[in-house]
């Protein structure tokens, strides 16, 4: 019996770096974070608890407003386009292409880069007086626009190309291991019953990925709550403040601006909004009673 | 679909009649949007790397697709050895240089950690594991902003704040559910004989991680390095917040020389940074290939 406790005393060793995490850098710092929130603190924490302050006051600047709107502009056009465009470049690399390998790599490649790299690089694309605009004014059509970048209500549709030019390859690539694992049999009796191919896409294949589009959706709208360094790097959060978005918002007012009460109030809104999101999910994926998965 | 239905036959007939058509209407459809998809995925590199190798004259033109008249690697050099943030003249050299320092030492930890955790958890029996596991879940999940603040009160109150340290200590942090994830899963899809034997030979908790499991994970080790190397290079967010003035890693600077707003933006030299900067994931994703692939279907949480 002995040695059976030095065996739990060695596992509860093991597992102390990772308590200490989960107590410390996750537990504690989200609690004391929540609390921050229900105080008037400025550079300073205090702990003169001041209710719900923080968060009218958060509601009642519109630059918080403007970031969730943006958030919400942002999360939807990603998601959309990126299953689409991720869900139809996998089903066309499904069909046997030649150069399959290549046409892979070309499509995933910008997911290896940082956000910061892909903001610089379409900010510069995306310049009015040097880029794609002034190109094709000079070919000829000297009224041609596309200054989105610069322009109030369209500069968040730019940070939407950027991230799908980032992001939909992953999807792409999930789709993509999602149908080589769809049975080939299936495709040869939909075949002899000849039904028409997008029906079997329509009505088979796309509820049989069910799992791997919740999985996109999941893994999209983790970046969408983050999204920052795209922002800072390709817009700065402008024009003005029409690209800001919540992430950026907070880091401001807790670094830049002093003002720790309402980044927190902030931040716990975002906490909010994820945990909404990811319950059921994790729920779903790690803890429920397992029967056969899939 | 265009492939011919093969009509199962066990005798082995030669197939008779003219070949069948490869290239239909469909065909061509499919591969025109498979062009067109890789010509929008490669623009911005193009782009990037054709200004790096441009003069500014050829630049203020406006002609960012073209080809450079006069090719250099004038700004390759200006970028690598000189490019300014505010005063500092240092290129973007000294960013690579501290991100190479915050890479090696936070790889290292928290793969280590990770392996150490995912073991314990899988095969070992602790009382309050499965809270721990799901907290750590959780917490992969949560927005960073979350934490920021706290943590960086708590770094101050012990002194590695803007430090090296710091910064380490962080990857370590949020690397840590992805990591624990990644090990508990493949520990936990090895043979359990393998386990047991290893305890009737006598094997204690240890012996087992260090001589048996660690041996065993080279495949595994393998997908954390590459999603702990592109993760921590390409991580802008905690490396300005934690990593102090002296430790900027590559990213953060690349950000302050192109942003920075004083005298005329030199973009061949802002280009060629950016390559720069992003060129250790690309290599990793060329040369990881299917390796990469692997791991970020387990980093999508799919085991």
């Amino acid at each position: 019996m002995k040695t059976r406790r030095r065996m739990n005393v060695a596992t509860y060793v093991a597992l102390f770096p990772a308590f200490i995490v989960v107590v410390f850098a996750y537990l504690g710092t989200m609690l004391w974070t929540v609390q921050i929130s229900f105080t008037e603190s400025k550079l300073l924490p205090t702990f003169a608890f001041s209710g719900l302050r923080q968060y009218e006051r958060l509601f009642a600047t519109s630059r918080w407003s403007i970031s969730l709107e943006n958030m919400v502009i942002f999360g939807i056009g990603l998601i959309a386009v990126c299953l689409v465009l991720g869900f139809l470049l996998a089903a066309a690399l499904d069909q046997k292409i030649r150069f399959e390998n290549t046409f892979r790599t070309i499509f995933l490649y910008p997911y290896a880069m940082s956000f910061i790299v892909t903001g610089l690089a379409w900010q510069w694309i995306l310049n009015p007086t040097l880029g794609l605009q002034q190109y094709v004014r000079n070919l000829g059509w000297t009224d041609f626009q596309f200054d989105w970048i610069i322009r109030n209500d369209r500069a968040i549709y730019v940070v939407i190309i950027a991230g799908v030019w980032q992001a939909s390859g992953l999807v792409m690539a999930l789709m993509l291991s999602g149908l080589r694992g769809i049975d080939q049999e299936l495709w040869k009796a939909a075949k002899i019953d000849g039904i028409p191919t997008w029906r079997v896409y329509f009505n088979i294949i796309i509820p049989m990925l069910r799992p791997t589009i919740i999985t996109s959706v999941v893994l999209l709208s983790l970046a969408v709550v983050r999204v920052y360094d795209l922002v800072l790097a390709l817009t700065g959060g402008g024009p003005g403040i029409s690209t800001d978005v919540p992430a950026k918002f907070i880091l401001d007012y807790l670094f830049g601006r002093a003002n720790i009460g309402l980044a927190t109030a902030a931040s716990s809104i975002l906490l909010v909004i994820v945990l909404v999101i990811i319950t059921p999910w994790l729920y779903y994926e790690y803890f429920r009673p397992k029967r056969e998965r899939r | 679909m265009a492939t011919a239905t093969m009509t199962a036959s066990t005798t082995a007939l030669e197939p008779s009649g003219p070949r069948p058509k490869r290239l239909t209407a469909d065909r061509v459809g499919l591969y025109v949007f498979l062009v067109i998809a890789a010509a929008f995925f490669l623009l911005p590199m193009y782009v990037m790397i054709v200004t790096s190798l441009k003069p500014m004259s050829e630049i203020r033109l406006g002609n960012i697709f073209s080809l450079p008249e006069a090719w250099t690697i004038e700004p390759w050099l200006q970028a690598w050895n000189s490019a300014c943030t505010g005063l500092n003249c240092g290129g973007i050299k000294v960013g690579f240089w501290n991100s190479i320092r915050i890479l090696v030492p936070s790889v290292i930890i928290s793969i280590f950690i990770g392996a150490l955790t995912g073991y314990a958890l899988s095969l070992w029996r602790a009382r309050g594991s499965n809270l721990l596991f799901a907290v750590l879940l959780l917490g992969a999940f949560l927005p960073y902003q979350v934490f920021i603040y706290p943590l960086v009160r708590i770094y101050s109150s012990v002194g590695i704040y803007g430090t090296m340290a710091g910064i380490v200590v962080t990857h370590t942090i949020f690397g840590l559910p992805l990591m624990t994830l990644l090990f508990r899963n493949y520990y936990s899809s090895l043979p359990i004989e393998l386990f047991k034997a290893a305890r009737v030979d006598g094997g204690g908790f240890w012996a087992i991680f260090f001589r048996l499991m660690l041996p065993m994970s080279t495949p595994i080790i393998i997908v954390a390095v590459i999603l702990q190397v592109t993760g921590i290079w390409n991580d802008f967010l905690f490396g300005v917040v934690f990593a102090g003035r002296e430790n900027l890693p590559m990213t953060v600077q690349l950000n302050n020389i192109v942003n920075s707003t004083q005298g005329e933006k030199l973009y061949n030299v802002n280009m060629a940074a950016t390559i720069l900067t992003a060129l250790v994931p690309l290599v990793v994703y060329f040369v990881s290939g299917r390796w990469f692939v692997r791991g970020i279907a387990a980093g999508a949480v799919k085991g």
